[in-house]
């Protein structure tokens, strides 16, 4: 989709330019590879304190200027490219862990601290942020703004579910804070449920705080071939019914072959052995067990570090539980390529339909896949995908609440500065 | 509970009666808003049978407080809507005369979120109980709001699965009120709260319009609407359906009593539990005195001469949680725990909740009055910090029972006084208060599960800033501009939502150049 009237739009001048530079220490123009989704940037502002990305929004706001966040850049093109992008503020630079209160199992950090160094903090107390990394690289600010989600997320929840606190810095400059330091919180409204999933488009994230848990002491995994979509249904719900607690059910169903239904299960040791034993049989003859995960286990099935026209179209499908089999058969019936992996457990599938495939084909893809999820009460979004496919399909698809959706943003951020029409219904 | 009350001083209405002029929308004349409620109830009219609104001034006063019971205002109208279409015809009616409407569940509220408006209207969700639909296969409910919480997991119950939220008033408490308050529970250490179980809901907007939030799939694209209404108090609109997570009945469960000689040996040993990577079902702590009460309202046979009792419940899969109890049980002995006891079966577990369920209503044998607080404290500040109310308590010479879920550090101290004692309620206001900042000094929060209400409004400035309570404002501003419902709550000052720069008037751009379908 293509740029839209109704932003105000004045560009980096030498006034704007110096206003910057001087809210932030590192202000440096935009490299060629430093596009937003094929969108030009003209200034990439690095802040290293919240102060700072405010005195930033505070010099874009008197400068008329457009802002996207960005923390390492790994999920820039998901959803609408913005109608412009004057300034990148990029908060990859404040990537501090700044406190890890192990006895209370939360932590605070930066919102450009990547995802596997703070794993790799908490590990040391046998901890853990029960977020998979389904994107290499990515931080946490990255990670709630894109509300990804991977395989634990059946037993752990998703970033909604753990995210206790959030410090943000308004559209206008204005710090605010919501929730705080413990898990159990009911004051005032819940600001950290509103910028996950948001795209950056209601406000720039620049600390979390997050619940943790501890490491599991042992973890194996079961899989067993499943070679139409009803018996990958079959399998899934006789785990999911079954008292054997799975960390994770997810589904492999290729583009074209059998696939696969796979169970994580965790915990400690003599307890995993146990649960193995019984989801063995809950599976059937063909079961195997393993203590690695399978190939692909928490990876989108597209490659994630494509760019332009390389990249698949990503999609997320969402649904009822009990949609799987339908969903899974529909990908079969179209004729476009659709790779799907996900937590058939959730109700939550990824598919990637591989680049170069004829647009007409994905549309017609997304197009099906979208009323079968309809259908099972979920939505087809496509994640990402080249150009000329964002310009021919339905990139959100419909969405509920939109109205009101829109008067959030208004209130937030009414001269549309964050991240233009990179969101659903052109927020 | 005719013992409890407030302690603001600033925000919301005095303790005992409270007048009208203090919760109508002017303060000015009655007049005009009188006006409105009348047309309200004409317009009503139409809408309801005669049995399904209340206007008889002595029936009024019924409804005139909740869980709360210190603060009363009886409101101007009572509506009992049957249907979304009535309860959306009842908002339109509100918003168009610009009355301020309260949603009203089971009313056990502990923080006056349901404190009606005497201008405005009072919308009781109780006859919107029908469990409309169980769905194994998607492990989900459909429920409506005045559906009682332990109504769900009874309909679940036949398929193996219940609903996981429990607050200690689940055998009367509505879903709509949980979802209002975002209620926790003993359980929700390991399960989490309402917001954790709710994945769909059907709101009423404070301008009337019905809009669907989540659904029966997982991860709505858009805003999430449905995590920031969970919670509102009310102030967003109001809940007509929630489709609630079921989860999976455990196939064992194990429930500890432990005694111990202090409070601080419990607390070692809740942090012992913690740190050695279990994550049980509940934690549940009692001290000498609230133990003193139960044993006198329940005879609950708690162990002798424990300063403290801690109560344990693991769930899971039967081999881990036999493991962990054996790591529990261990545990609480090198504490120092001095007796345990161990149910198995749900008529022994049910006797060692029994002491700890009855804990609220127990104090109220040894106590005419008392206050309870629902503040939160990292769990690792629990000794410290109780140690500090027991200064208070004993500088001040007012009692106080503690009684909490120590898992979270969810505190819910019992302030004790009697009201006939001149100064009694202002020195238990005082030591009310003085804990809420010892809580908001150790980084925790002032209300864990009770809800801010119109109870704690006056402290939300110490945990927040005024940037923070106006950002949390825009939200309020987005769905209801004209605070009409549930005002006064929650936020001490209300914000001026006035004219949003650059706010579209006519359709939106999309629309118009007939790119709608984009959405």
């Amino acid at each position: 989709m293509s740029a839209r009237s109704g932003v105000r739009n004045a560009g980096v001048d030498e006034a704007a330019r110096s206003a910057l530079a001087s809210a932030c220490e590192r202000v440096d123009d935009a490299t060629n590879d430093e596009q937003v989704d094929g969108v030009p940037v003209q200034v990439v502002a690095r802040p290293t304190s919240t102060e700072q990305v405010a005195e930033v929004m505070r010099a874009a706001a008197d400068h008329q200027l457009i802002v996207v966040p960005r923390g390492r850049g790994t999920k820039l093109t998901w959803g609408c490219p913005p109608e412009a992008a004057d300034v990148v503020v990029d908060v990859s630079g404040m990537d501090q862990v700044l406190d890890h209160a192990a006895g209370d199992l939360v932590m605070v950090a930066q919102a450009g601290a990547r995802l596997t160094d703070v794993q790799q903090t908490l590990m040391e107390a046998g901890q853990r942020l029960a977020v998979d990394e389904t994107v290499t690289g990515s931080t946490l600010g990255g990670t709630v703004a894109a509300a990804t989600t991977g395989p634990g997320r059946l037993a752990s929840g998703t970033a909604r579910d753990l995210l206790i606190g959030v410090t943000l810095v308004r559209a206008d400059g204005v710090v605010a804070k919501s929730g705080g330091r413990v898990v159990k919180n009911v004051a005032g409204y819940d600001l950290g449920k509103l910028v996950i999933g948001s795209f950056g488009t209601l406000a720039i994230v620049t600390e979390t705080l997050f619940r943790l848990h501890p490491v599991p002491a042992a973890q194996q995994f079961v899989r067993a071939p499943a070679a139409t979509p009803e018996e990958a249904h079959r399998l899934a719900q006789a785990v999911l019914h079954a008292q054997v607690v799975p960390a994770a059910i997810e589904v492999d169903w290729p583009a074209d072959g059998p696939g696969e239904v796979g169970v994580l299960l965790e915990g400690i040791a003599p307890g995993v052995a146990g649960r193995t034993t019984t989801t063995l049989g809950l599976l059937g003859g063909e079961a195997t067990e393993q203590s690695l995960p399978p190939d692909g286990w928490g990876q989108y099935p597209w490659d994630v570090e494509a760019r332009g026209d390389q990249r698949a179209t990503a999609l997320k499908l969402t649904f009822a539980i009990s949609g799987l089999p339908e969903v899974l058969a529909a990908t079969r019936e179209v004729e476009a390529p659709i790779a799907i992996r996900g937590s058939a457990g959730a109700g939550v599938v990824y598919g990637a339909i591989p680049s170069g495939t004829d647009t007409g084909q994905v549309a017609a893809a997304v197009s099906r896949l979208r009323e079968v999820c309809r259908r099972y009460g979920g939505h087809l979004v496509v994640v990402d995908a080249p150009a000329a496919v964002k310009e021919s399909v339905e990139v959100w698809g419909p969405v509920a609440a939109v109205d009101l959706m829109r008067r959030v943003k208004e209130q937030f951020d009414p001269y549309r500065r964050l991240s233009p029409g990179r969101f659903v219904g052109g927020i | 509970m005719s013992g409890t009350h407030g302690t603001t001083e600033t925000a919301g209405p005095e303790r005992g009666k409270v007048s009208p002029e203090q919760t109508s929308a002017t303060g000015e004349t009655g007049k005009h808003e009188a006006r409105a409620v009348a047309a309200v109830t004409q317009r009503l009219r139409g809408v309801f049978s005669e049995d399904g609104m209340i206007t008889d001034r002595a029936q009024l006063r019924t409804y005139e407080c909740d869980g709360l019971a210190h603060y009363k205002v009886t409101p101007a109208l009572v509506v009992m809507p049957e249907t979304v279409d009535q309860l959306a015809a009842v908002i339109r009616a509100c918003a168009d005369q610009g009355v301020p409407f309260v949603a009203r569940g089971s009313g056990t509220g502990l923080s006056g979120g349901a404190l009606p408006r005497a201008d405005g209207v009072l919308v009781v969700t109780s006859r919107m109980r029908t469990i409309r639909e169980v769905r194994r296969d998607d492990q989900r409910a459909v429920v409506e709001p005045g559906v009682i919480n332990l109504d769900v997991t009874r309909a679940a119950a036949p398929i193996g699965y219940y609903y996981a939220p429990d607050p200690s008033s689940q055998q009367v408490c509505s879903i709509g009120g949980n979802l209002a308050e975002n209620s926790g529970g003993a359980h929700c250490l390991k399960y989490g709260f309402t917001s954790n179980h709710v994945v769909g809901a059907e709101l009423v907007t404070p301008s009337g319009a019905v809009v669907e939030l989540g659904g029966l799939a997982p991860d709505a694209p858009g805003y999430d609407l449905l995590g920031t209404v969970v919670g509102s108090e009310g102030t967003l609109g109001i809940v007509t359906a929630a489709t609630v997570r079921l989860v999976r009945v455990p196939e064992e469960v194990r429930t500890i009593l432990a005694g111990f000689r202090s409070t601080d040996d419990a607390g070692a040993a809740t942090s012992a539990i913690i740190s050695a990577g279990i994550v049980p079902a509940a934690i549940e702590m009692m001290d000498a005195l609230s133990i003193e009460a139960a044993e006198a309202a329940v005879h609950c046979n708690y162990p002798d001469g424990a300063g403290a009792v801690l109560v344990v419940e693991l769930d899971g899969a039967a081999i881990e949680v036999e493991h962990e109890f054996g790591e529990v049980e261990r545990l609480c002995r090198e504490a120092g725990a001095f007796d345990m006891r161990v149910a198995t079966d749900p008529v022994e577990r049910a006797l060692i909740w029994k002491g700890r369920k009855s804990a609220f209503a127990a104090v109220g044998r040894i106590s005419p009055d008392y206050i309870v607080q629902d503040g939160v404290i990292p769990r690792t500040a629990l000794p410290e910090v109780l140690r500090a109310i027991a200064d208070l308590s004993e500088s001040s010479g007012v009692r106080v029972a503690n009684v909490f879920h120590a898992g979270d550090g969810n505190l819910h101290p019992l302030v004790l006084f009697d009201e006939s004692v001149e100064g009694a309620g202002e020195a238990a206001e005082k030591v009310s208060g003085a804990i809420l900042d010892l809580c908001i000094g150790h980084g925790g929060s002032i209300t864990g599960e009770h809800g801010v209400g119109i109870d704690k409004a006056a402290y939300m400035p110490r945990m927040f800033t005024d940037d923070d309570l106006d950002t949390m404002q825009m939200v309020r501003c987005a769905f209801d501009p004209d605070g009409v419902s549930n005002p006064g709550k929650i936020f001490p000052t209300p914000r001026l939502c006035g004219e949003v720069p650059g706010k579209r008037k006519g359709a939106h751009p999309l629309s118009e150049a007939g790119l709608a379908e984009v959405f």
